[in-house]
């Protein structure tokens, strides 16, 4: 499972600051298993875009936003409403946005960021990663993640290593992460998304947070324990 | 305020070398190339930072010996080895010294060098780098106390920040973006990488007309044909243009030397209307720069 965590609706609607319409797209995988995603949280924004002035053109749940399947088969009977919309927010790990991103013709915007969980891809079978960084920027790059494409996982554009091929210095089979996102905020008309200053990473956040790492079997291990001890002190 | 930001305020053409520390101790030799050849030639030396991530000598050491030895040098450092913890203390570190100006760079990734199983570290960029020279300037760093201010600094320094950038880069659209950022994150100036086609370079300046600060034009001197097609093939954003490699297979042995510096000359001269000095990268040859000031008609 990837654990994924709310972003604050204000930097939820920063990025979004100049779509005046929006469709909304939660994935009830691993958002749901981590209390931040799902129907609850498409309500949840539905409300706050709403009352900051945004036309919310349709929504739609998909039970794993990481099968592709699945997901070109509801995107599709939704076609309309999503290209109805001037961006489409995405409840769901930075592979579902970045899936959702290539899949429609619309800029796909994080709600949640993505916390650290082992590498752990989803069922996505295709090119995009989520390096699980927690401080997702797939907002301002296009929808293509900066930390897993770029060798160097910059944040704020490229370095000098770009082959004049398109390829990255470090390796001739590796493309340079910030020529694909150059190239494609340049097509999507939103190259001032690269001015954009990005913050140093939050080091925290790649943290495996210990809630995550008890299993079933630990939890269940704490219950009896807890219980004697009740019992103990009665 | 240091020679360097003096002499790039004067509007006068300014004039930067390089040398890279040794893989050891032997710091003798760089110093030397650096005293004899340098010195009083150039406005400051640029202190390599284990350039193209082959371990050496650090870069720090090596700048405060060129403080005692009267060169004012250019503190290069990358964000590949430190996170923001090491970086602000090594520039507080610095100032310390004595050391002024700094070079803020990304840094070439590990699998470029000699140690290709280290970690990459780039826990800062070349512009948040920037931005921390400028909040420690303001007498903070990029940390905070228990109340959520920031942390204040006891005795604050002063530094003349740069920073680099690829004129010859195939996006060059997305070099002059990076650019805006690192000018607004605090860049007083700029050394490029190596140019080699003035028309490129011109056509790279008028891009950047709006960024104003002054422009150093990179030059690494070309020191036979092999090692330009080296460059042509290997060294990301740097164009060779066949002429120039027609020029260096040429040439007989014995005048290689004349006709690398030849080049060199010809090209500043060509480049100088266009910015505000050039930074000489001669890669040990450093014998060779009294005779490049001169054919670039500098001296």
């Amino acid at each position: 499972m990837n654990a994924t965590e709310k972003k604050p609706v204000e930097k939820v609607i920063e990025s979004l600051a100049d779509a005046g319409s929006v469709f909304i797209i939660g994935c009830t995988g691993c958002p749901v298993g981590c209390d931040v995603g799902g129907q609850p949280w498409i309500d949840e924004m539905t409300g706050a875009l709403t009352a900051a002035g945004k036309k919310i053109t349709g929504s739609c749940l998909i039970e794993l936003l990481c099968n592709k399947a699945l997901v070109g088969f509801k995107l599709s009977r939704k076609a309309e409403q999503i290209l109805a919309a001037d961006a489409v927010l995405v409840g769901s790990c930075g592979v579902g946005v970045q899936a959702v991103g290539n899949m429609v013709a619309r800029r796909a915007v994080p709600g949640l960021d993505t916390t650290c969980l082992g590498d752990y891809q989803g069922l996505w079978p295709g090119s995009e990663r989520c390096g699980q960084c927690g401080n997702c920027v797939l907002a301002y790059t296009g929808g293509l993640c900066p930390i897993t494409l770029c060798a160097k996982s910059l944040v704020n554009g490229q370095c000098g290593g770009t082959c004049d091929d398109g390829s990255c210095e470090v390796s001739p089979e590796h493309p340079c992460g910030w020529k694909l996102i150059y190239d494609r905020l340049k097509e999507l008309n939103r190259l001032d998304d690269m001015r954009r200053m990005i913050d140093p990473r939050d080091s925290r956040k790649l943290a495996i947070p210990d809630a995550i790492r008890r299993t079933m079997r630990y939890a269940l291990e704490v219950d009896e324990q807890e219980a004697a001890a009740t019992k103990e002190a009665h | 305020m240091s020679q360097l930001q003096r002499q790039l305020a004067s509007g006068a053409f300014v004039v930067t070398g390089e040398i890279g520390p040794p893989k050891g101790i032997n710091v003798g030799p760089c110093l030397h190339e650096a005293e004899q050849y340098l010195k009083g030639r150039v406005a400051a030396v640029n202190v390599t930072d284990i350039q193209t991530a082959v371990m050496r000598l650090g870069s720090m050491a090596v700048c405060h010996m060129l403080i005692d030895l009267g060169i004012e040098p250019v503190f290069q450092m990358v964000c590949r080895d430190r996170n923001r913890l090491a970086l602000q203390s090594d520039l507080l570190s610095a100032a310390a010294l004595g050391i002024e100006n700094v070079l803020s760079l990304t840094g070439d990734h590990v699998v470029m060098g000699d140690h290709q199983d280290a970690k990459p570290v780039y826990d800062l960029d070349s512009v948040s780098l920037l931005q921390a020279m400028c909040a420690l300037e303001a007498g903070t760093d990029m940390g905070l106390d228990t109340k959520g201010n920031p942390n204040k600094l006891d005795g604050v320094p002063k530094f003349f920040k740069g920073c680099c950038t690829t004129p010859g880069s195939p996006t060059p659209e997305a070099q002059v973006i990076k650019l805006e950022k690192k000018a607004a994150a605090g860049a007083q100036f700029v050394q490029t990488q190596a140019v080699y086609d003035p028309k490129t370079f011109e056509t790279f300046m008028k891009s950047i007309r709006h960024i104003k600060i002054p422009v150093m034009v990179g030059i690494v001197l070309l020191k036979s044909a092999p090692m330009a097609k080296y460059m042509n093939r290997s060294v990301p954003g740097v164009v060779v243009p066949d002429e120039i490699i027609q020029r260096l297979a040429d040439s007989a042995k014995e005048d290689r030397q004349k006709v690398s510096t030849d080049i060199a000359g010809e090209l500043i001269r060509q480049m100088k209307p266009m910015c505000q000095g050039a930074h000489l990268m001669t890669l040990g040859w450093d014998h060779c720069v009294p005779d490049i000031i001169e054919k670039a008609e500098l001296s």
